[in-house]
């Protein structure tokens, strides 16, 4: 007496699959996590002491190709899952290494702005406005380096057909947070370095 | 496969497989066994993990109640030489700190982790390596904190940690350090096994169990969940800002450099006010079993009490500024925050009604389960009713910082989240360890707790009016004002209260002393009670339930011992052994279960490497993530031995072990 | 929940399964790599026209248009790359629960510092 259900199938009483409920509460948690981030930014962003101010240090030109490679990689992110869906291993990984290289290149945008604004004057404790640019961004930025760390670790478990568990799946669900952290940075975009103070 | 037969019912009990499963590469799992202390080291069984989070939980609370004892000894008479102020500092810090995060909000985990998946009808969470993970990641962070003691002193900034006061100037020593990261540990254990009991909770219900068909204890515990999820990163915000002001010269709040203290102030109380329900509800949902049984009546008005939960897990975020009432928010804000209050207590006393409607025209049997709920309806509204008084802005502006409000929330929390908890061991008691708690002696538990804890904090609302400070680690007699009911007499009674508390906490380690040496068994169902947990074995078996039940009504369990008569009265039909052995005789032939793990426990052990790290060298901080991220791989490539498709959840990636039924 | 063990149950409305949701989600699940692309070029387009504001001066419209722009590519990545449109209901309301839950708690704590105020 098998059970022949499908593979896609999930035994729960919604339906709906236990990982990525889980994934959607998480990242719903994050917003409360990146709200407090920003919100500390937008009450300290005025407070430069004797330091540089946004207008002196931002290069919005530099930051706006940044975002668009982010913006890009959640592209090449949604294409990875169409992929998997369609069970095309090769597709898969192509994607996902491409999403972590530009994820990669953001976040080496991100050092290179970084290492810029220090040799402007602006270190972490030069004022409240520096430590809660750094903080917020830095935060940002770690979440970025986890997703590419994790992009590469499935692409690395991929190769090797040892993903327990359904292999869309995972990929989607590394897909939802990647999403996210995108979502983040257009939010972080727009409030910190298109609005003047 | 084979055809499967029925097992004959005079078969021993499930046995797991005794060989380890398919390794991957060097990695492979442990083996399934019964009783050695790897069984506990690497357990993903709910029931197992609930029995661990409650044993430490309950270690915590002797802990905190010993530097309760402490601070009462040093304020039982003038010029009190127990503690020096930098001690006394510490002590009420880590005795709040204690109290909160590691002794109630864990005893609650404690009882969720037992009983939820009981009560919906599941056999385990929906991620029960992640549920492994939380328990040790708690575990190893609350010794994180207390380690502080024996490192150069304790935190000392009181349990809300009010910056800069908490910065590295005032407060030089390692303990805070200690404080911030042991809490982001925690932290991380509640939030995990929030999402863990969310998906529980939407996913695993047995057929038929709606989400108004559920007990109200699941429900609570399930908003509370919410409430973590998504206060959790607030005070982890905080945590960051500060550590970084303290282990990396940060200003955030350094008033010289610009920075605002009410930052800190306001994140934390964002997260503060969710937190005092988190630390109630729980106690809600258990007296909300309790009271039913022994009004042997169903709980007055369901919906009600499940919506209330809610209204108050909602309207919960809309109040924290009434801890800030005097710290300079100006008008406009402090009536907002006021009114917001004000509406909060509606939700609360819609729930007292409830309760005292369920009791009325009940038979009500006065088990020690049952006082420490009535208890709890009394206790906590009294809580409640000093709460009401702080509402109003005016006058919270006298009561705020003085021993009238250190009264509200011991009537709140000790009166309503302690009690509720200690009305949870003893109706539970028997299906956790199948045996009863002694009602003798639990009768002197009860007495003890009840009347040194009126004494303990009663006077506290004199003491406060009469214009006693909080954190004071002295006074005097030039200080304690004219007459003979002044500050000197009511901190007496106060400290005498607190010993005869604490011996009645005594009759409690007793009671369960008693009780383990005790050979008597208890029935299966000793309450006659309403709801899933109670249709299981004594303890319940590791997979819970034979077969999983079919639910048709709400407090199911209750429905199948008893049906109407022609008359419309409640006849029993069958006994609570006969309701078992239907689930039994129908016995699923192939059930799954969760294998143990190594990695939840190994994952967990990196996370204080790292706050060592932080504070003492930052290689070891890299150690620690080293271990953090072995800990994942390991983790994620944990090879899955089972079919993708499973009977019973969790999905998801897992390795199953298949158990025989007989 | 084993079918075989518990025939006697109606197939959906007692548990779901995601072979249901699947079945109904294809239907609305319009999105090829194509439309995909599509997104991604029209968010694109609604970036350089926010960067564009750095440039060009938009009077009174520059705060709503920036704030609107935000909105809308925060929508359009979640509602599509993220797959929230098409998938079942309980999935928006966790996330956007969360989302609207900081934006009120945490302009309401901006607002005690008159943040808003000009």
């Amino acid at each position: 007496m098998a059970d022949t259900a499908l593979h896609t199938e999930h035994h729960t009483s919604t339906g709906l699959s236990n990982v990525k409920l889980g994934m959607w509460l998480f990242l719903g948690s994050e917003c409360l996590l990146f709200g407090g981030l920003i919100s500390t930014y937008m009450l300290y962003r005025g407070r430069v002491g004797e330091g540089p101010t946004p207008s002196q240090v931002f290069d919005i030109p530099f930051t706006s190709v940044s975002s668009f490679v982010l913006l890009m990689s959640s592209l090449t992110m949604v294409l990875a899952v169409s992929a998997a869906n369609q069970k095309d291993d090769r597709g898969t990984t192509l994607w996902l290494t491409i999403t972590a290289l530009l994820g990669a290149t953001f976040v080496g945008g991100q050092v290179y702005e970084f290492t810029a604004f220090y040799n402007e004057g602006l270190g972490f404790t030069t004022s409240l406005f520096a430590s809660s640019f750094y903080v917020l961004t830095g935060f940002h930025g770690v979440h970025v380096t986890v997703g590419i760390i994790m992009l590469m670790s499935l692409v690395g478990i991929l190769k090797r057909s040892k993903v327990p568990g359904s292999k869309s799946e995972t990929v989607e669900m590394i897909g939802l947070y990647w999403h996210f952290v995108d979502v983040v940075w257009i939010v972080i975009f727009t409030l910190i370095y298109l609005i003047p103070v | 496969m084979a055809i499967i037969e029925r097992p004959a019912t005079d078969t021993p009990a499930v046995v797991a497989p005794t060989v380890p499963s398919a390794a991957y590469g060097a990695l492979k799992r442990p083996v399934s066994t019964t009783s050695t202390w790897r069984s506990w080291l690497f357990t993903v069984d709910h029931k197992k993990l609930g029995l661990m989070y409650g044993a430490v939980a309950l270690f915590f609370f002797i802990v905190g109640g010993l530097e309760a004892v402490l601070i009462r000894l040093q304020l039982a008479a003038p010029d009190g030489k127990v503690l020096n102020a930098d001690l006394y500092n510490q002590m009420f810090t880590m005795h709040a700190t204690t109290m909160v995060f590691l002794f109630v909000m864990p005893m609650a985990s404690a009882f969720a982790n037992y009983f939820l998946p009981l009560q919906i009808g599941a056999r385990d969470v929906a991620f029960p390596r992640i549920n492994a993970f939380g328990f040790w990641a708690f575990l190893f962070g609350g010794i994180f904190i207390n380690m502080s003691w024996f490192l150069g002193g304790a935190a000392d900034g009181g349990w809300f940690m009010y910056a800069p006061n908490s910065g590295p100037i005032f407060s030089p020593s390692n303990g805070i350090d200690f404080w911030v990261l042991g809490l982001q540990i925690t932290g991380i254990a509640s939030l995990t096994g929030a999402v863990n009991l969310i998906v529980t909770v939407l996913n695993m219900r047995a057929p038929g169990m709606s989400l108004m068909r559920m007990p109200i204890f699941t429900w609570m515990v399930t908003v509370v969940q919410f409430l973590l999820l998504f206060a959790m990163p607030v005070i982890t915000v905080a945590l960051f800002l500060l550590m970084f002001q303290r282990n990396f010269d940060a200003t955030f709040f350094d008033v010289a450099a610009g920075a605002d203290p009410l930052l800190w102030q306001h994140l934390f109380w964002i997260f503060g006010h969710p937190e005092v329900y988190i630390l109630i509800l729980p106690s809600f949902g258990i007296i909300s079993e309790v009271l039913p049984v022994f009004s042997r009546k169903p709980l007055f008005g369901y919906p009600f009490v499940v919506f209330s939960g809610a209204a108050i897990g909602f309207v919960g975020w809309g109040v924290w500024a009434h801890h800030m009432f005097a710290s300079g928010l100006g008008p406009v804000s402090v009536a907002v925050f006021s009114v917001a209050t004000m509406a909060i207590a509606v939700p609360t006393g819609v729930k007292v009604v409830n309760w005292t409607m369920t009791m009325w025209g009940g038979k009500l049997q006065f088990t020690v389960a049952m006082k420490f709920a009535i208890g709890l309806v009394v206790l906590f509204t009294i809580g409640g009713l000093s709460g009401v008084t702080h509402s109003v802005a005016p006058s919270d502006t006298q009561q705020t910082d003085t021993y009238y409000i250190v009264a509200h929330f011991h009537y709140v929390l000790f009166g309503g989240a302690i009690l509720g908890l200690f009305s949870g061991f003893y109706y539970w008691w028997p299906k956790m360890f199948g045996k009863m708690l002694s009602e003798r002696i639990g009768n002197w538990n009860f007495w003890w707790m009840v009347v040194g804890m009126n004494m303990t904090f009663g006077p506290m609302h004199i003491l406060g009016l009469q214009g006693q400070p909080r954190r004071m680690y002295v006074w005097t007699e030039a200080r304690a004002g004219e007459g003979f009911f002044n500050l000197g007499f009511w901190n007496l009674i106060a400290s005498i209260g607190s010993i005869i508390l604490t011996i009645g906490v005594l009759f409690f380690l007793i009671n369960i002393f008693v009780t383990a040496r005790s050979k008597k068994q208890a029935p299966l169902d000793p309450w006659d009670a309403r709801s899933l947990e109670w249709m299981t074995s004594n303890p319940p078996k590791e997979h819970n339930f034979d077969s999983l039940p079919t639910v048709g009504h709400l407090d199911e369990f209750f429905h199948r011992k008893y049906q109407e008569d022609e008359n419309g009265q409640m006849q029993r039909v069958k006994s609570a052994e006969e309701v078992l052995k239907e689930l039994e005789d129908n016995a699923d032939a192939h059930i799954h279960m969760p294998s143990p793990s190594y990695w939840p426990i190994v994952l967990a052990l990196g996370l204080p490497v790292i706050g060592f790290g932080i504070i003492y060298s930052i290689p070891l901080a890299l150690l620690g993530g080293a271990i953090v991220l072995f800990g994942c791989y390991g983790w994620a490539l944990e090879p899955s031995t089972a079919t993708e498709d499973e009977i019973d959840p969790p999905s998801g990636g897992q390795s199953q072990e298949v158990v025989k039924v007989g | 929940m084993d079918r075989d063990l518990y025939p006697h149950l109606p197939h959906s409305g007692v548990t779901m399964t995601t072979e249901q949701t699947h079945e109904e989600a294809t239907h609305q699940h319009g999105m090829s790599n194509a439309g995909y692309v599509k997104i991604a070029l029209i968010l694109a387009a609604i970036t350089a026209l926010e960067v564009s504001t750095y440039y060009i001066d938009f009077g009174p419209f520059f705060m709503p248009s920036l704030m609107i722009m935000m909105v809308v590519k925060f929508v359009m990545v979640v509602s599509y790359f993220m797959h929230l449109k098409f998938d079942n209901k309980i999935f928006s309301w966790l996330f956007y629960a969360g989302l609207f839950l900081a934006i009120g708690v945490y302009v309401a704590f901006l607002s005690t510092f008159k943040f808003f105020i000009a």
